[in-house]
């Protein structure tokens, strides 16, 4: 496990309540449940790249990841798709091992990339009489970084552009589009400080003059 | 879920931690000075030169034995969101029943402490001193008035919290079901049967040569005790860990377990060992623990009427009274799920170990070592090794709590109708059993048969093998026991161990009982 979750933060998600599986009508059949589905949405227009979800279990057996991911433009339909498979998180579902672990998935573990993430759902299952009750705890979802940009200025930055709503535009830029390219922007400044080189900046070419001083927002 | 790199990585840089400033780290620093004075270390090669020196003269082979023993101690790798009490106890319930068992312990020695007006711990005035420092080799001519002190705790008071562990989780409602459990552990944890005990004890089986058996006096020596005892001299000539304890798994032979033992447990008697021994020993003299008077009273009692123990008296004052009070014994509740209790000295706050230590467990050591630091340095390495677990709550598989668990299945699968029967007659077996296996069966069995269970418990690095030797015992006398009718003739029919052979007993339960 990378050693720098500790300085990322966790994305702020909505765990939806636990909604046990039952056959037939709820009301008259006393038998556990014995799978349960937990969805755990990320914020709306925000869809994430996720390095590592992690959580506490409460006498889960196995557990399949499902997300829903939004292709990059759009108007792409979501769709869902298969993660992780049946986990297993207790060595023997009638006995305690594993039963108040913590872990971790990783990204690498997932069969297909958790990238454009609008939803993940976690599918619990207990196929053991033995246990009142079972879930996971604790859930946490880290988001993935991208390794030449300096962790810290990226979480700053996405947190500065965190617009939910669309404000009224008269006549304007697109705040999006003005924001986006300022991180684009400053993101390189960060590169060229880290590595020196005497490649030109040819994207802040202005007029063939290489003072960084005079920006272009054209 | 960490991937296996990592892990490795992680564990390599915990034990380089650790072994870090230790003695064994500045005596290869100053050998690896020293040898650069020899001719063959060139300064080209001068990397691989010191490597292969070390090499040679044993210093990478004490090396390793030290990284082995870390290995033993060490926790597994762990979640970084888990919290350290997770990592000494991962189920919650079972870390609150630990708790609450020891502030009854402490209330218990609060009170007696108030009641009796001694103080928890004082200082010995100079007088007392010099007079301890004096007989300090015969306390056991001592005879004080012992009469007023009372143990703190009896085996039958812990089996009971044991008894009464029940996970919150845990549906017990049903009461046909196919595994309904006979016994008094209602707790579910993962205990091996026999076909996977056969696995890991393979070593113990039909076809291998044993010492315990293969060494009887029917049995010619050269076809098997010749030259397992040759194999055992160039194991101590090589002076490996992980050889001794992969040896010790089929017995050590008795001329060479001392020197097996200490190697397995790396317990090397070098100065900064007799060092801190006499540092405790100073610690002894100095002070005066009500805890003291606990082990006295216990040694007195149950050792000096033994007719084997009692020659070591003496000895089992002085590792025990030493014991109570080092603190390096604290560095196992990194692992342990109890907690040392504080106390507080004159607004000073100090830590004591709380008086969980049964004496019997040294006594066997003593046919071995008769050195008092070298006793006291093996006697410590197993407990914070093994002995630890029978006298806490916790999940492991080690645990006191998974013993019973694995003892009561074993009887039931095996032997259901003596498990029927004995319950039906109020004798639930693991009430007989439990003295046996809190203990490890120091006490009821003759010495050399219980040095032979204590090889296998060092050589697998586990305690099962004691409780698959008390389901083997119930075997053993099951035709007795099927035609007892109370719990008193029960007891009586298992009360005298003394000329039971544990290993053929073993071996027929693991290896010879139809599945």
């Amino acid at each position: 496990m990378s050693g720098s979750t500790e300085d990322i933060k966790a994305v702020t998600c909505t765990i939806k309540p636990p909604v046990y599986l039952q056959i037939g009508d709820t009301k008259t059949d006393a038998a556990h449940s014995g799978i349960c589905v937990v969805d755990v949405t990320l914020p709306f227009g925000k869809p994430a790249n996720i390095e590592e979800i992690t959580f506490k279990n409460y006498y889960t057996a196995y557990v399949t990841v499902r997300l829903l991911r939004r292709g990059p433009g759009q108007e792409a339909p979501a769709k869902w798709c298969t993660a992780l498979r049946d986990l297993p998180l207790m060595d023997n579902p009638h006995t305690e091992g594993g039963s108040q672990d913590y872990y971790s998935i990783h990204r690498t573990q997932m069969q297909v990339e958790p990238d454009h993430v609008v939803s993940v759902r976690l599918i619990l299952r207990q196929p053991s009489s033995a246990w009142l009750t079972f879930s996971l705890e604790e859930i946490k979802m880290y988001p993935h970084t991208e390794p030449d940009s300096e962790k810290e200025v990226s979480d700053w930055l996405s947190d500065l552009t965190l617009v939910d709503q669309h404000p009224d535009l008269e006549g304007l830029p697109d705040p999006q589009t003005v924001s986006s390219s300022i991180q684009q922007m400053w993101a390189l400044t960060e590169v060229m400080q880290t590595n020196q080189t005497t490649a030109s900046i040819g994207r802040f070419d202005v007029d063939g003059c290489y003072d960084i001083n005079l920006l272009s927002l054209t | 879920m960490m991937d296996e790199s990592t892990e490795l990585s992680l564990t390599i840089a915990q034990i380089v931690q650790r072994l870090k400033g230790s003695h064994l780290h500045s005596q290869i620093e100053r050998q690896a000075k020293e040898c650069l004075h020899q001719p063959d270390i060139k300064l080209e090669s001068l990397k691989e030169d010191v490597r292969s020196f070390l090499k040679t003269s044993g210093w990478e082979r004490k090396l390793q034995n030290a990284v082995y023993r870390e290995l033993h101690v060490q926790l597994p790798p762990s979640h970084p969101a888990a919290p350290p009490e997770h990592l000494k106890e991962p189920l919650a319930y079972m870390r609150k029943a630990q708790a609450s068992w020891e502030k009854r312990v402490l209330k218990s020695l609060n009170s007696m402490s108030t009641e009796l007006g001694v103080p928890l711990a004082r200082m010995r005035p100079a007088v007392e001193q010099k007079e301890l420092t004096n007989k300090w080799n015969e306390m056991g001519t001592d005879e004080p008035d012992l009469s007023r002190f009372r143990p703190v705790y009896a085996p039958k008071d812990f089996l009971e919290v044991l008894i009464s562990l029940r996970n919150p989780n845990h549906d017990s409602s049903e009461d046909i079901s196919a595994r309904s459990h006979w016994g008094l552990i209602q707790v579910p944890l993962n205990v091996r049967d026999i076909p996977q005990l056969r696995q890991a004890y393979s070593e113990l089986n039909l076809t291998t040569g044993q010492l315990g058996i293969d060494d009887h006096a029917h049995v010619h020596p050269d076809l098997f005790e010749n030259d397992y005892v040759q194999i055992g001299k160039k194991v101590v000539a090589d002076q490996d860990s992980a050889a001794a304890q992969q040896y010790s798994r089929q017995g050590c032979p008795t001329g060479l377990r001392a020197e097996l033992w200490a190697l397995i447990l790396n317990s090397t008697n070098q100065p900064p060992d007799v060092m801190h021994y006499e540092q405790l020993k100073a610690g002894v003299i100095q002070h005066d623990l009500l805890v003291d008077n606990l082990i006295y009273k216990d040694v007195k009692l149950t050792a000096s009427n033994d007719d084997y123990y009692f020659v070591f008296e003496d000895f089992l004052y002085q590792v025990l009274l030493c014991f109570s009070r080092d603190t390096a014994v604290l560095e196992h509740f990194k692992y342990n799920s109890a907690t040392p209790p504080k106390s507080y000295i004159q607004g000073k706050v100090g830590e004591e170990e709380c008086a969980v230590v049964y004496p019997p467990n040294v006594a066997p050591l003593c046919f071995l070592y008769n050195e008092p630091s070298k006793l006291y340095s093996v006697f410590r390495e197993m407990y914070i090794r093994y002995f630890f677990r029978l006298h806490s709550i916790s999940s492991s598989p080690s645990g006191i709590v998974s013993l019973c668990l694995q003892f009561e299945r074993l009887l039931q699968t095996h032997l259901p109708q003596l498990f029927y029967h004995l319950r039906q007659i109020g004798a639930q077996p693991l009430r007989i059993a439990f003295k046996w296996m809190v203990r490890a069966f120091s006490g009821y069995l003759s010495t050399d048969q219980l040095l032979l269970l204590w090889d296998r418990i060092l050589g697998y690095d586990s305690l099962e093998v004691v409780a698959v030797l008390a389901a083997a015992v119930f075997a053993f006398r099951a035709e007795n026991l099927m035609e007892v009718t109370s719990l008193a003739s029960a007891e009586a029919v298992l009360a005298d161990l003394s000329t039971l052979k544990v290993m053929p007993l073993i071996q027929i339960f693991l290896f010879a009982t139809a599945i």
